[in-house]
């Protein structure tokens, strides 16, 4: 019979800090994997002038991409990391919620997407959504 | 703003982002259940499950939804792309209700609403931010 190792339970501040980290770095990643594709341009473009080889070499050739990629990797570490110490009921609509805010908010700020009312309505919507689907 | 309409093409597409994730991780989930539990000292299990039949699926599809999710990014916006992934939750939980006969709470289906109805508000709206085209280097040397 194996004895499960005893865990201390994080606080309230510390499973706030855990979340923040997921949210955080996979908003990071979804940000800088979005500025990679509209650095490259139309992929289906790019793939009628060039084949799939073209659009496949174009995408893993732009360093953009690969700090995306970077970013969603620690997301799933930091996930990982948070289901380690805390409840699934509570990290996964958490974090799954959280992020469609604040990617919302990123792509305004950093990708200078035009977040209308309805985008923002739409945000707040899923965010709930997801919250309520998953929780 | 100027309306940029998708193509039946671009619509598929977007269907594909929402449908392969879910389904990926299903079977990714269910390949893992029937698998017996694994040990980081046998990490040789790790890699022979990989070839097994819903795993390989799974991570087919996976890859599927990452190539469909990089292709809809390079023309459409993050903040009109990422409620389309949402969406693959409501078709998890409709797949679970009407082909698993499981039971769906009320929260999930309010759930299921709001993100229908969000995903509708995006989907009404323009898929790109329209920005002014770059103005050429022979105008700017006149304007001066």
């Amino acid at each position: 019979m194996t004895v499960p190792f005893p865990q201390a339970h994080p606080g309230a501040w510390t499973a706030t800090a855990m979340i923040a980290a997921v949210v955080l770095s996979s908003t990071a990643g979804e940000v800088l994997t979005a500025a990679a594709m509209k650095s490259l341009g139309d992929l289906d473009d790019i793939r009628a002038h060039s084949g799939l080889k073209g659009a496949i070499r174009a995408v893993l050739t732009c360093p953009l991409f690969f700090a995306g990629v970077f970013f969603l990797a620690v997301a799933f570490f930091a996930l990982l990391f948070a289901l380690n110490h805390l409840n699934l009921s509570l990290v996964a609509p958490a974090s799954a919620s959280l992020t469609l805010v604040t990617n919302a908010i990123a792509a305004k700020i950093f990708l200078k997407e035009n977040v209308d009312r309805r985008r923002w309505t739409a945000a707040v919507f899923v965010c709930v959504g997801v919250y309520l689907l998953a929780h | 703003m100027a309306q940029h309409s998708l193509t039946l093409r671009q619509y598929l597409l977007l269907g594909l982002v929402a449908v392969c994730a879910p389904l990926g991780d299903t079977c990714l989930s269910r390949g893992m259940t029937q698998m017996p539990a694994i040990s980081l000292s046998h990490p040789g299990a790790l890699v022979a499950a990989v070839f097994t039949p819903w795993i390989a699926s799974g991570i087919a599809l996976l890859i599927g939804f990452f190539a469909s999710y990089l292709t809809a990014l390079s023309w459409a916006d993050l903040t009109f792309v990422l409620p389309a992934t949402a969406f693959g939750n409501v078709i998890v939980a409709l797949l679970s209700r009407f082909w698993l006969h499981e039971s769906i709470s009320l929260e999930r289906w309010a759930g299921i609403v709001l993100i229908t109805l969000g995903v509708g508000f995006v989907a009404q709206g323009p898929s790109l931010t329209e920005r002014p085209a770059p103005q050429p280097e022979a105008e700017k040397v006149e304007a001066r």
